[in-house]
């Protein structure tokens, strides 16, 4: 931060040349700038993957595309049937275990950029149900961009949370933080309870993470 | 319903055709019950359904509860319905659980594995089969062919509590997965889920 | 343009076995189907469900009586005032509770104000899977002004928690009488509405009428309850043949179809909305007053402005919240008309604090084993329509 604000300073100065200059303006100006395009087209044309499970989908998808709470004013009317086609799946309602693979599936057969919103409580963290038959969140076999509390959150808070997903998918995270944490190594992690620390990397993309959606 | 005369009637009229299959009868909050003897239900059923004067020819529901630690220890029920008078009964089947104590218990995972798939390519280690070779299960008489609406409900019942209906023509798993181990509705099986940590027992969790 | 050939040639078919689901558009939740096809007809079809179980009689042994009433109204999701109440009457004749006539009203009226709500949620969703997508609009903007009034009442619009053992957790607020009173005027012109739409529409006429007609014996050996049944015409409804809450006192009709095929079951859910319009009006206008909730103190949160002055009631306030009551031994079963069938509850209680068994007997998990009667024989779009119209909640079927 302090190094960029340094070279800032130098270039407003004249003092940057040459190829110091030139690299400064490719990374500033231009790359950015087409970044952030791609950033705002992706975010605001998203298709969401129809996908419901159970009590959540009620409220998403099928209330949110309706005339109320209109997802269409956001850019993502489009709902998708296959999962080729989507790059957003809603996981609204409690996931069991006969459908954990099926949804980790789907979740592969998506194409990159996607994300993933974990909506209601019992997708993100299993919810009343701790019991043998869900998964205790979603969390524990695919990687959640987004977790809306609720049981069932309201469409508002859904739509709140879509625009938080908005503001991250423009701030353009790096989406390799998904290939590390495909919840293939941060087991130990949610196996060792709070205490434990999480590997590096993935507490370097939940850094860069949150302080994406703080805005 | 039929109320409490009614009951012994119907357990007198059954008496003659099939002795000895009426165990008990309870006239419990208004609900009569009948509690037959497991080897004769099929008997007693189409009895109920078929004899004049009787009708129950609509089964609502079948299920089954575990008495545990009462013996014996499962109760398939059956809640019949005569449509025409507009009364319920219900007919218990009492089974003693012939593998005593060998409830296969669901597989512990250990740290490090996972218990779903992780990544794709992945597929979940298998549970190991029931330590004690073959599992003894109780069984019961099938209804399907008197009461076709049994056929899920049978299905579940084995599922849950792994009680087999012989004659059923299609008994597997039909809520949880086909490879689950462990009959989840017992009263010894465990509810499942993961501990939440809090302040007192972060020590064993954390 | 190839010659087509001309039907009964001598094609070659084979049968094949094709997967839908679990996810799948126009399964109404995640059902999945193993249809056995040969070219467009269905030969055999196999439902697997399960892919929502969510063990929730299991989780309901684990909790005192009160901590199951959420457990219990999260399984057929689109209907929960139905599943609150078959697992508080259960226990209310499982403790031989009375429950005052103002709460019978009010349970009443939310009852059938969510009947509304389901029938429409089905409408919307049936209709989308059929080609008419604006229902989906349409019917989801009436079910909004149903959500208005829970969230009104309760707090929440889905999964209210609202009737408590004993009768409703709270007296509707101010103005809800005056709103419903709106709700009322205005939804049978809404449902002329639909019926204008669709009623006489030509591709809607061709896919639903004949299409999955099941005689009405086999449906009852089947033990398929509800509209389905209705529609195949029978009039077994359990509202007017068992006497519970307040319908014995209500004068509604009970629409029943003549030949069992999709069209008489949406046209029977459709006059059972506008029926349950009138109950609902009839139970506004016959509003008894007096307590919302029995006076037993055993079973029922004594009120709180009582806490700060009543030793008695902070005992039992406390004795109720942190163990809860105790029911003695015994078991019944207690069966309602929930918009899909018979919803019965089997509830098995020990003598201890928390139920010994909780079984739920759904209408969608019974009924859905009528589809293969429905679907074997017909064509794949024929077999959509019918799993439109059969209205499997999965919730419900998987629990």
């Amino acid at each position: 931060m302090r190094d960029r604000q340094l070279r800032a300073r130098d270039m407003l100065r004249g003092d940057l040349e040459g190829e110091e200059l030139e690299r400064y303006v490719e990374e500033k100006v231009v790359m950015t700038n087409f970044e952030k395009l791609l950033g705002w087209a992706r975010a605001n044309s998203c298709f969401p993957l129809t996908f419901g499970l159970a009590c959540c989908a009620i409220e998403a998808p099928i209330s949110i595309v309706t005339a109320r709470y209109d997802l269409a004013r956001f850019g993502a009317e489009a709902l998708r049937a296959s999962p080729r086609q989507a790059d957003m799946i809603i996981l609204s309602g409690r996931v069991s275990i006969k459908m954990a693979p099926v949804v980790r599936r789907l979740y592969d057969q998506m194409l990159e950029p996607k994300w993933a919103i974990s909506m209601g409580a019992c997708s993100s963290s299993g919810g009343m149900f701790s019991n043998y038959a869900v998964v205790q969140g979603a969390d524990k076999f695919m990687p959640i961009d987004l977790h809306v509390p609720g049981c069932p959150p309201r469409p508002e808070a859904v739509l709140y949370g879509f625009t938080k997903l908005q503001r991250k998918i423009m701030g353009h995270p790096d989406q390799g933080w998904r290939q590390r944490y495909s919840a293939g190594g941060t087991e130990e992690w949610a196996r060792g309870g709070p205490r434990s620390e999480p590997s590096p990397e993935a507490a370097a993309a939940y850094e860069e993470a949150r302080g994406l959606v703080r805005a | 319903m039929p109320d409490a005369p009614g009951l012994e009637l119907i357990r007198g009229e059954i008496e003659q055709d099939h002795p000895g299959a009426v165990l008990d009868t309870s006239f419990d909050r208004d609900q009569p019950a009948l509690v037959v003897d497991p080897a004769q239900i099929v008997a007693v059923l189409s009895w109920l359904r078929d004899a004049p004067g009787q009708g129950y020819t609509f089964l609502s529901s079948l299920h089954a509860a575990d008495y545990l630690p009462a013996e014996p220890r499962f109760g398939v029920h059956y809640e019949l319905l005569n449509r025409d008078r507009v009364e319920r009964l219900r007919v218990k089947a009492m089974l003693a659980d012939p593998g005593q104590g060998q409830t296969p218990q669901p597989r512990v995972l250990s740290h490090g594995e996972g218990g779903l798939v992780a990544s794709p390519g992945q597929t979940p280690p298998p549970h190991p089969p029931p330590a004690e070779g073959k599992e003894l299960l109780p069984e019961i008489d099938s209804c399907v062919e008197l009461f076709p609406t049994a056929e899920f409900q049978e299905r579940e019942v084995f599922d849950f509590f792994g009680i087999v209906f012989t004659g059923h023509p299609d008994l597997r798993r039909i809520l949880l997965p086909d490879d689950y181990v462990g009959w989840p509705q017992r009263r010894d099986f465990p509810v499942g889920g993961e501990p939440v940590t809090f302040t007192y027992n972060e020590r064993n969790y954390g | 343009m190839a010659e087509i050939a001309p039907a009964g040639a001598n094609l070659e078919t084979e049968v094949m076995t094709i997967n839908i689901g679990p996810h799948h558009p126009a399964t109404h939740g995640v059902l999945r189907l193993v249809v056995d096809l040969e070219g467009e007809i269905v030969r055999d079809l196999k439902p697997v469900i399960g892919y929502v179980h969510t063990g929730i009689e299991k989780s309901c042994e684990d909790k005192s009586y009160w901590k199951v009433i959420p457990f219990v109204e999260r399984m057929d999701y689109v209907s929960y005032f139905f599943q609150m109440e078959a697992f508080c009457g259960a226990v209310e004749r499982l403790v031989g509770l009375e429950i005052p006539p103002r709460a019978k009203y009010l349970r009443t009226i939310f009852l059938e104000l969510n009947r509304i709500h389901s029938h429409l949620v089905w409408l919307g969703t049936t209709a989308l899977d059929l080609g008419a997508i604006s229902m989906l609009w349409y019917c989801f903007r009436e079910r909004d002004k149903i959500l208005d009034l829970f969230e009104m009442a309760t707090g929440q619009r889905m999964h209210t928690r609202y009737f408590q053992v004993g009768g409703v957790i709270e007296d509707i607020p101010l103005g809800f009488e005056a709103k419903l009173r709106e709700f009322i005027a205005d939804m049978p012109v809404r449902v002329g509405q639909y019926q204008d739409l669709l009623d006489r529409n030509e591709v809607f006429l061709s896919r639903t009428k004949g299409t999955g007609i099941v005689p009405r014996e086999r449906l009852l050996e089947l033990g398929v309850t509800g509209p389905l049944l209705r529609a195949a015409g029978e009039p077994w409804d359990l509202r007017k043949a068992f006497d519970y809450l307040a319908y014995p006192e209500m004068d509604f009709k009970v629409p029943v179809g003549t030949v069992g095929d999709n069209y008489d079951r949406y046209r029977v859910r459709v006059a059972e909305m506008v029926e349950s319009v009138r109950i609902v009006e009839q139970a506004l206008d016959g509003l008894p007053e007096g307590p919302f909730i029995a006076d037993d103190r055993k079973y029922v949160l004594p009120p709180r402005s009582e806490l700060s002055t009543s030793m008695e009631s902070l005992i039992h306030h406390f004795k109720l919240v942190t163990e809860g009551y105790r029911v003695e031994a015994g078991e019944v079963y207690y069966a309602i008309e929930s918009p899909r069938g018979e919803l019965g509850c089997y509830l098995l209680a020990d003598g201890s604090a928390k139920p010994a068994r909780v079984h739920i007997r759904d209408a969608s998990f019974v009924n859905l084993q009528a589809f293969k009667d429905m679907s074997v024989g017909t064509y794949v779009a024929d077999m959509i329509c019918s799993l439109g119209m059969l209205d499997p909640i999965l919730g419900g079927v998987d629990r």
